[in-house]
């Protein structure tokens, strides 16, 4: 089992730089809504405001070189590996200094450096990725994982089922953790699927260990993936997460998410990632000023950065006819 | 040294001289390892290489080239066979939106050296969902190199290429060249991608050719020369990168073109090739830019049927006696 320091061992300074991670994704997410209204954002947004508590808890339980997967809905997943409010930003307000120069926008937010390889459009194809990735650091004895997350949504392509498959049968270090907000776009999952667990209720069908767990505790997220990584490690194989975590805004751009009763939305936000975190930073004893001045600092960040990326040059035109290859060009024929 | 081996054997063998030379490189597909693929062109890999660098998979060809994906973005080398061409439908969003995309769509931060290859191609009468040609459902996407050689030499030198190749690359294997011969030099043979060859040289009207249409358009130029037409035959070798250079060069000289395609006629690849002759080459004509392409309907199962589609010796021959005569 990995040494997991305990918050009070550490008289919760991890949980606190956790809780100022995820702090800082909300506001960046604010942010990215408010540009999307004010028409600096193009497009389309979808906004992880709500689940920060998946990606910052399970960024803590990975080693820095483990290899993260996402969907469109992956700002978290870019800022807890440690992408930048303002690369994150600039990339959503097509600015020369976006994290994929412009070229991917919201939904593609990729930090290659950090072990973050990509954000996929397509629903479920990046699970076969992550196993490919987990296939490799099997074969190069490299003691990574691979982490692929998705919504309850991906659990009903084909791709999903494939990937969890050939992962069990070649037991790979992969963990495929699911984001169940409970809505498939506008759709309730529950409507749309024939079991209560989309992604842990499927887990068993390949064999395969899983965990439903509260996606909104850091901690418990935290715990969860590092016992999965620890069982990957080991060479034990893949194991599946359902975490179940609510978004706070629509599905995408300007969706106000009318389908979802008040009464829900308003439970969820009472299980609000950010307030069960305080709940417990509280409980250790860290102080409200503490607190509030990790709050205070990240809302600094994400000004500043949106104020570079309002001022940031745009791209230069010539980079649309570059890296379609490794040659950093685009030439197809003679 | 040249061996004279079949272009079946060349696929086995091309690969494995990457294998020896490179172990990053590692195959995976359905029933390539012991059963040593179900056209046997991965015979002696598994035995030489073993389990932990040619690995069976299910039938779960998103999985295959997805994994494949995941594999090359972090430091491997995969060679991923899908049985059959017609199957590559079964994994387009890698082929169409994965694969091709991600180096661009993250600014450069990702590559994926990668072979999909594939057994494409009709004339062995596996009926509409196991013969078609369907290079040019990739030509359709910017992304992808595409390769379909059509002699064992070839075979094995585009694949060394197509291996060390930084890009992803589909590879198209002829089922009709299969158990076709050809001499393959015993040393490191490497066939640079985006280089078509002169299989024939001529003067009078120029045949562009890929793959199971070069030895077509061979046959067509030798019934052609008895009758004073000296045809002057190109085989592509690949589409993307296209070598336009040698295809204009060649009109420059014959001043007639007829690409030979085995794909269908509608969005064949030979329309990508005709537009850059109507475009940059009017001048040189004294022709139509004529193609010979299969018909467009599903491939039909009897050989009387299929031969009807497919393009032909004496169709092919019949469109150049035709453009020989302006």
């Amino acid at each position: 089992m990995t040494e997991q320091v305990t918050e009070s061992q550490n008289n919760g300074a991890e949980l606190l730089d956790l809780y100022e991670r995820m702090v800082l994704i909300r506001r960046t997410e604010k942010a990215a809504y408010d540009l999307f209204m004010s028409g600096l954002v193009k497009g389309t947004t979808h906004l992880a405001a709500g689940q920060e508590g998946v990606a910052v808890g399970s960024s803590a339980a990975l080693r820095p070189d483990d290899y993260v997967f996402a969907t469109y809905r992956g700002h978290h997943h870019a800022m807890a590996r440690g992408a930048s409010a303002e690369e994150c930003l600039a990339e959503l307000m097509s600015k020369a200094t976006g994290i994929c120069q412009a070229k991917g926008g919201s939904m593609h937010l990729t930090k290659a450096s950090a072990g973050m390889l990509g954000s996929y459009a397509i629903v479920g194809a990046h699970l076969p990725m992550a196993v490919g990735a987990a296939w490799s650091a099997k074969l190069r004895h490299s003691g990574q994982v691979a982490v692929a997350y998705f919504g309850d949504g991906a659990t009903n392509i084909g791709a999903f089922h494939e990937a969890l498959n050939l992962a069990a049968v070649w037991k790979l270090p992969v963990l495929f953790v699911c984001e169940n907000n409970f809505y498939m776009e506008y759709t309730p999952i529950s409507e749309v699927t024939a079991v209560t667990n989309p992604a842990a209720d499927r887990a068993v069908a390949y064999g395969l260990p899983s965990e439903v767990i509260d996606g909104n505790d850091v901690i418990v997220v935290r715990d969860a993936v590092a016992r999965a990584a620890w069982r990957a490690r080991e060479g034990e194989g893949p194991t599946v997460i359902e975490a179940h975590t609510y978004r706070q805004y629509g599905h995408s751009r300007a969706d106000p998410g009318k389908y979802r009763p008040a009464e829900e939305v308003e439970e969820w936000l009472k299980r609000d990632p950010l307030n069960i975190a305080r709940t417990r930073l509280e409980s250790l004893g860290v102080g409200a000023e503490t607190i509030g001045q990790r709050e205070s600092r990240a809302e600094q960040i994400v000004a500043a950065a949106v104020d570079a990326a309002k001022n940031a040059p745009d791209p230069d035109p010539a980079l649309a006819l570059t890296d379609v290859w490794a040659d950093g060009g685009a030439a197809w024929r003679t | 040294m040249a061996d004279v081996i079949t272009y079946r054997e060349a696929v086995a063998e091309g690969i494995a001289r990457e294998m020896r030379r490179d172990e990053t490189v590692v195959c995976l597909g359905e029933d390539i390892g012991a059963a040593e693929g179900v056209f046997k062109t991965t015979v002696g890999l598994h035995k030489e290489f073993g389990s932990q660098r040619v690995w069976d998979t299910p039938i779960s060809e998103q999985a295959i080239v997805g994994a494949a994906m995941g594999a090359a973005m972090t430091g491997l080398r995969p060679v991923a066979e899908i049985m059959f061409s017609d199957f590559l439908a079964c994994c387009w969003d890698y082929i169409a939106n994965e694969i091709p995309k991600v180096r661009y769509m993250t600014g450069g931060q990702v590559t994926v050296p990668l072979v999909v290859r594939t057994a494409n191609g009709g004339g062995l009468g596996f009926g509409a969902q196991h013969s078609q040609a369907v290079e040019n459902w990739a030509l359709t996407v910017p992304g992808l190199k595409i390769v379909a050689p059509s002699t064992p030499a070839d075979v094995v030198g585009l694949m060394a290429a197509s291996i060390r190749s930084p890009d992803p690359v589909v590879f198209f294997e002829h089922k009709g060249l299969l158990a076709s011969k050809g001499e393959v030099p015993a040393d490191e043979h490497v066939v640079e991608l985006g280089k078509a060859s002169v299989a024939r040289p001529g003067d009078d009207v120029t045949i562009v050719a890929l793959a199971s249409t070069v030895p077509t358009a061979l046959a067509a130029a030798d019934e052609l020369a008895r009758d004073g037409v000296n045809a002057e035959v190109i085989d592509l070798r690949c589409l993307v990168p296209l070598d336009m250079a040698t295809v204009l060069a060649s009109v420059q000289r014959t001043s007639k073109i007829v690409i030979v395609e085995e794909n269908p006629y509608q969005g064949g690849w030979g329309a990508t090739v005709a537009s850059i002759v109507a475009d940059e080459g009017f001048e040189m004509l004294d022709a139509p830019v004529k193609r010979i392409a299969a018909a467009c309907v599903p491939l039909p199962f009897a050989d009387a049927l299929e031969e009807q589609v497919i393009p032909t010796v004496s169709g092919v021959a019949a469109a150049v006696r035709a453009l020989a005569a302006y």
